[in-house]
């Protein structure tokens, strides 16, 4: 039994490629550090649209470069996004990310800096936001299938109770989605140390199995590379430490949790790539919070499900981040950041089916266009993930 | 009212589920997959989501959780102890 079946839908925005997002936004995307400024003053002058500042782009060489631009090429790409305005120091590569972007055949254009200081870029590109915006505030909801929904994971200040409640929650509600024909994706590489034979036994065919395994020792090396004693408490975190979780094991079997018992891991894709087909795809990604859920933002994801322990706080300027917490102490002292309790479950008063249904039912509400406790906060944490130094 | 969860009935620690854990109480267990009941007797006070040892367990020995290795004893433990980073380590890091 489950309260979504083939025949579920919701009201959703369908962009020019077809893909169907659940915001609307309208979004100022500096290419580097150096212009936020500018991308933050057109975004107060023009209201209804966000700007998205970040430290990077610049002096980023070779895949790190390639990262860097994919990243925020897929970030204007996602459907969630109605039309982009770029800014960027010099016109290069403002225009690289213009022209990865324009391939949706969503409105986007790009301004450079140099040659016309921030007034007069910022007077330029706030005529095209206000065009933008006013376009993107007649587009209506339409009726959707359940499955156009791009649905991804990762969990944060995990606790013990993430491993039996929250991440079980996800992990229900990933079978049913992955039997409906829904595009889904999880990643946190690292935390998946200790489990790894679990996620390869999951994996849908023996190419699956090598990609993954490849990600998963290419991210050990890095590890090793670099590696103190536990990590210097990164892995498990204080927090994780303080919440009862006691190694990185112990965390990893609690991660696994979120991509249930019966879905098959159906394809891998490196940082902020783009899936091929539906299914359940494994993303290479750091666990960081704010890093993964912007990388899941740049791969397309429209909706994201954030099991927390503890209490993480985390949302997304792009991607509504829904929480799911079955921490009886955090519901109480953190209610404003959860979307779905589910503590019940570790009382035996609810059933993991009933709790896997009460995140879909959220999920579609959230689909519909209510705000997550993370979008009435205010969190819009967008962090871009660095494989190295600058030149 | 359901004081600990184990996940596998093979599982050497199980995770306290709710607050006020002391030493002395009589604990009620959940063995989720199974859904059978167990109990242990605290040794000490637990917080909220740390764990409890289920049997006594040596240095060296291997600790279980989700009926799955998730790293080693470093001192001795006594069923109904809180078992955490004090006396169990990583096999990774």
């Amino acid at each position: 039994m489950s309260i979504v079946t083939k025949k579920t839908t919701f009201l959703g925005y369908r962009r020019e490629n077809g893909r169907v997002g659940i915001r609307n936004h309208v979004i100022i995307l500096p290419l580097d550090d150096l212009s936020n400024a500018a991308a933050e003053a057109v975004a107060h002058n023009i209201k209804g649209t966000l700007a998205i500042p970040h430290p990077y782009g610049r002096l980023q060489f070779g895949a790190d470069l390639e990262l860097h631009f994919r990243t925020l090429i897929g970030t204007g790409c996602n459907p969630n996004v109605a039309a982009v305005v770029v800014i960027g120091i010099e016109d290069g590569w403002t225009q690289k990310v213009v022209d990865g972007i324009k391939a949706t055949g969503k409105p986007v254009v790009g301004f450079g800096i140099e040659q016309h200081g921030d007034h007069d870029t910022i007077m330029r590109a706030s005529k095209a936001a206000r065009e933008y915006v006013q376009w993107a505030s007649e587009k209506q909801r339409e009726k959707c299938s359940i499955k156009e929904l791009w649905v991804s994971t990762k969990c944060g200040e995990s606790d013990t109770t993430s491993g039996c409640g929250a991440n079980p929650t996800v992990g229900d509600a990933f079978d049913k989605l992955h039997a409906l024909g829904n595009t889904l994706c999880f990643g946190e590489t690292t935390e998946l140390t200790g489990g790894e034979h679990i996620v390869a036994a999951r994996c849908a065919n023996d190419k699956v199995r090598e990609q993954f395994m490849f990600m998963f020792n290419r991210y050990q090396d890095v590890i090793n590379r670099h590696k103190t004693s536990d990590l210097s408490d990164s892995q498990p975190t204080k927090g994780n430490i303080l919440g009862g979780l006691t190694t990185i094991e112990e965390k990893a079997l609690g991660n696994i949790q979120k991509i249930g018992k019966r879905c098959t891991v159906d394809g891998v894709i490196d940082k902020a790539e783009m899936p091929t087909h539906p299914g359940l795809w494994f993303m290479d990604s750091s666990s960081a919070a704010a890093e993964m859920v912007t990388l899941c933002a740049a791969s397309g994801y429209a909706v994201h499900f954030f099991p927390t322990g503890q209490g993480n706080v985390i949302g997304n300027p792009i991607l509504p981040v829904i929480k799911i917490c079955a921490n009886p102490r955090t519901v109480r002292t953190m209610s404003e950041h959860v979307d779905v309790d589910v503590t019940g479950l570790l009382q035996r008063d609810i059933t993991q089916g009933e709790a896997g249904d009460r995140l879909l039912d959220c999920m579609l509400r959230t689909a519909n266009g209510r705000l997550t406790a993370a979008e009435a906060l205010g969190h819009r944490e967008f962090v871009l993930t660095r494989l190295y130094e600058s030149a | 009212m359901i004081h600990f969860v184990l996940h596998d009935k093979q599982d050497s620690v199980a995770v306290v589920v709710v607050e006020g854990v002391k030493a002395g109480m009589k604990l009620k267990g959940w063995i989720m997959d199974e859904d059978k009941s167990t109990s242990v007797t605290a040794k000490q006070d637990i917080p909220i989501g740390h764990k409890v040892a289920l049997r006594k367990m040596a240095v060296g020995d291997t600790v279980i959780k989700y009926g799955i290795d998730m790293g080693k004893v470093v001192k001795p433990i006594a069923a109904g102890e809180h078992a955490h980073v004090h006396n169990i380590k990583t096999k990774r890091w």
